[in-house]
């Protein structure tokens, strides 16, 4: 340490937050690979006995319940949390919206839940994902092994990418690529009924020419029509629980339009739930019955469609919709959130928004603040509200070096 | 309009992109990605363009720059025909004319240091002598809101909103007069989006600068703009100062496309006019209005005659047969026989 400090202090023309010398690199991979293989085996361990991924649904009316979920990626850098004590509920036919700038954790979140991260590097550490059975028991997806996984993804939980044209295999028909997924999930169907379900599935996204796009291949569609074709996939099973990932934003706004409307029509045939991760504050309005948001890894506000874009709590939460232009509104200048998202490697022990903050009070010197309920259904992380709410506890973060 | 208010000027702009055979290289086709577009841009203005993507809006930004080679109509900037230009005029000319892309990831060059990227071009035309350089590189950069420090990193450095202020520092070295914004925000994240679109109306009142505002992000276009194009499937459909245009648009397209735009207020229940399909392929453009296939008030002529660009309003251009008078409803019924005519031969 002694070491590393000199030598900061000779280059000090160099230092900057990037900078690693070569002795705390070295240490920094054989940690992660400490970390990771003893995680890999406890992961083995949990395939042997159902009971440790089978727990109990705090509310049989959720679909799926994050409690406190940490997922962190053990990179070459340091240990970036990028997702930190997440807790939030889906409820039963529902759609909750989650939003946040780029790097914010959303993805991961989806990710964690689907059990798609890159591992080893990416693991999730600590919390429990509750996955709901229906048969009073739920599935702890953090422990749930790959053969057990195999079978919920696709059938009970499925996801929309946001990429549409790399999220379909060029070499493939469109045909196949539905069948597929209903072959996997249905061994025992016949070929001409699972082809029949397909075609079902292609109508039901609104393809008018349904025969002759199942022989089709990706190239030729457009954009919109790709899009329809991952939704006929995602829900060609009807899944409890549709992940969308930015289903909109590789699109022009009429597709968007054409797309939404969809989503929201399917979710009610299916009776299934929406996650719908995004980052346009308009499109989640028009779709979401609750809304999650989220900074630099965790949760800072949440609560209805209506608390959210009537009532915003947190500064982040109003500093976002005042940046955004508002068609029909017209503003001189748009307001701009000042600074940049921390170092997600080197995280501050206070609230991570506090630096660029504009409304601080005394409290804010002190750790990072805790849940806060205002009303029953909205909850935010601000010592702004700390008398008025009732407090709810804080996020939980794992510390790695006790791994 | 006095020549002198007008610092760009298109008319009639036509640009098509061969399709090649693909043994003997004969042209077989043509895509038509810009087809006839005209319109005139005042000093110290902001114009918006916007369209669906592949409606050609990006091709139209670069063929007013010669980027690339128009295949017919003309482009005055500031009263010169650009594309009469030999080349030693045109060098003359481009640095008055700069372009901010779209994609700060991939438009920067991740070996020059930011000093470079900015200062390479204004060594190259000789803007300042050579003994104020360094200062001027300075003062562009604390312009557009960048430490003067940042001069000997590399762009791979930056976050997205960093680097587009770099590619905004580049073209604004130049010192121009107008500068093309081909979609300098949808790549950002939306609180960067605020701080970019803020930059740039606070540059465009520093220095007079004139804007071309292509974007599909029509929230941010009514924010910027002072008038507005829409365009489909290369052709203008519809022009007019901002207010007017949002407060009553006239093509159905227009209608159709602002009526999709998400609002962030969950009691606001949309009125969406879901258009259907999707947009038809320029090669081979519908005939009549190339709207007609998608258009929710599509008559008879709308599919053999092509509907006239004037003026509906004052200042609101339009090009839609609704709003036809009774000698341009006759003439197109002409034209909509005659069409019908030859097509069954």
């Amino acid at each position: 340490m002694a070491e590393e400090n000199k030598q900061n202090g000779k280059k000090d023309s160099k230092k900057n937050s990037s900078y690693i010398s070569g002795k705390e690199s070295r240490r920094i991979t054989k940690f992660n690979r400490r970390v990771t293989k003893k995680l890999e085996k406890e992961r083995a361990n949990a395939e042997k006995d159902p009971a440790l991924y089978t727990t109990k649904m705090e509310d049989p009316d959720n679909v799926v319940e994050f409690d406190n979920v940490c997922t962190y990626f053990f990179s070459d850098v340091g240990v970036v949390k990028a997702v930190d004590g997440v807790n939030f509920q889906v409820p039963k036919h529902s759609t909750v919206g989650i939003v946040g700038e780029s790097g914010c954790g959303k993805s991961v979140t989806s990710l964690s839940l689907m059990q798609l991260l890159q591992r080893p590097s990416g693991q999730t550490v600590g919390g429990e994902i509750r996955f709901n059975k229906g048969d009073g028991t739920a599935y702890n997806i953090v422990n749930t092994p790959n053969a057990v996984m195999e079978k919920i993804r696709g059938n009970d939980i499925s996801m929309i990418f946001q990429e549409p044209m790399t999220a379909l295999n060029p070499v493939f028909r469109i045909g196949e690529q539905i069948n597929e997924v209903i072959e996997l999930h249905n061994p025992d169907m016949a070929p001409e009924k699972v082809k029949e379900r397909t075609l079902e599935m292609l109508e039901l996204v609104g393809i008018a020419n349904k025969e002759g796009v199942y022989n089709m291949y990706p190239h030729e569609l457009s954009g919109g029509m790709r899009q329809r074709i991952c939704i006929a996939i995602a829900l060609a099973c009807s899944p409890k629980l549709i992940i969308a990932d930015e289903p909109t934003t590789a699109l022009d706004v009429t597709i968007q339009a054409q797309i939404l409307d969809l989503l929201q029509n399917l979710k009610d045939k299916l009776n299934s739930s929406i996650m719908l991760i995004t980052h346009d504050l308009g499109v989640v309005a028009g779709m979401a019955d609750y809304v999650v948001v989220m900074y630099a890894g965790r949760v800072i506000e949440k609560g209805t469609a209506q608390e959210i874009f009537h009532n915003p709590a947190h500064p982040y939460t109003i500093g976002l919709m005042r940046s955004k232009p508002v068609v029909g509104q017209k503003v001189d200048e748009l307001y701009n959130i000042p600074g940049s998202v921390p170092n997600p490697v080197a995280m501050p022990d206070y609230c991570y928004f506090r630096d660029r903050c504009e409304m601080q009070c005394d409290r804010c010197k002190g750790k990072y603040p805790p849940e806060i309920r205002i009303t029953d259904t909205h909850v935010v992380s601000c010592y702004r509200h700390y008398e008025e709410g009732e407090v709810l506890g804080y996020p939980k973060s794992v510390n790695v070096e006790e791994l | 309009m006095g020549n002198n208010d007008t610092i760009l000027e298109v008319n009639n702009l036509v640009k098509y992109f061969p399709i090649k055979s693909s043994f003997f290289k004969r042209t077989i086709g043509n895509v038509k990605a810009v087809d006839g577009v005209s319109f005139k841009i005042r000093r110290k203005h902001t114009m918006g363009l916007v369209g669906e993507s592949g409606c050609g809006k990006s091709t139209c930004g670069r063929t007013i720059l010669r980027l690339q080679e128009k295949t017919s109509g003309e482009v005055l900037f500031d009263g010169q025909d650009v594309f009469s230009l030999n080349k030693e005029q045109l060098r003359k000319l481009r640095p008055r004319m700069q372009l901010v892309f779209q994609d700060p990831y991939s438009s920067l060059s991740p070996r020059l240091p930011v000093g470079e990227i900015i200062g390479e071009a204004v060594r190259e035309h000789g803007i300042v002598p050579a003994g104020e350089f360094d200062d001027y590189i300075t003062r562009v950069m604390e312009v557009c809101g960048l430490p003067s420090y940042y001069k000997e990193r590399y762009p791979h450095e930056f976050s997205g909103g960093q680097r587009q202020r770099i590619c905004i520092a580049r073209a604004l070295a130049l010192a121009p007069d107008f500068i093309v914004c081909d979609e300098p925000v949808s790549a950002l994240d939306v609180s960067i989006q605020a701080q970019i679109i803020n930059l740039l109306k606070q540059l465009q009142q520093d220095f007079g600068l004139t804007y071309l505002f292509i974007s599909h992000d029509l929230s941010v276009v009514e924010h910027i703009s002072d008038t507005v194009g829409v365009m489909y499937l290369g052709t203008m459909v519809e022009y007019a100062p901002t207010e007017k245009i949002f407060a009553k648009p006239l093509n159905p397209y227009t209608k159709a496309l602002f009526s999709a735009i998400p609002i962030p207020d969950p009691d606001v229940k949309l009125n969406r006019i879901i258009l259907k399909g999707s947009i038809p392929s320029p090669a081979n453009p519908p005939s009549g209005c190339k709207f007609h296939t998608r258009c929710e008030q599509c008559m008879e002529i709308c599919k053999y005659a092509k509907p006239e660009w004037k003026e509906v309003e004052p200042e609101h251009y339009c090009a839609c047969h609704l709003y036809n008078n009774d000698q341009e409803q006759k003439r197109a019924e002409q034209e909509a026989d005659r069409v019908r005519k030859e097509t069954k031969n």
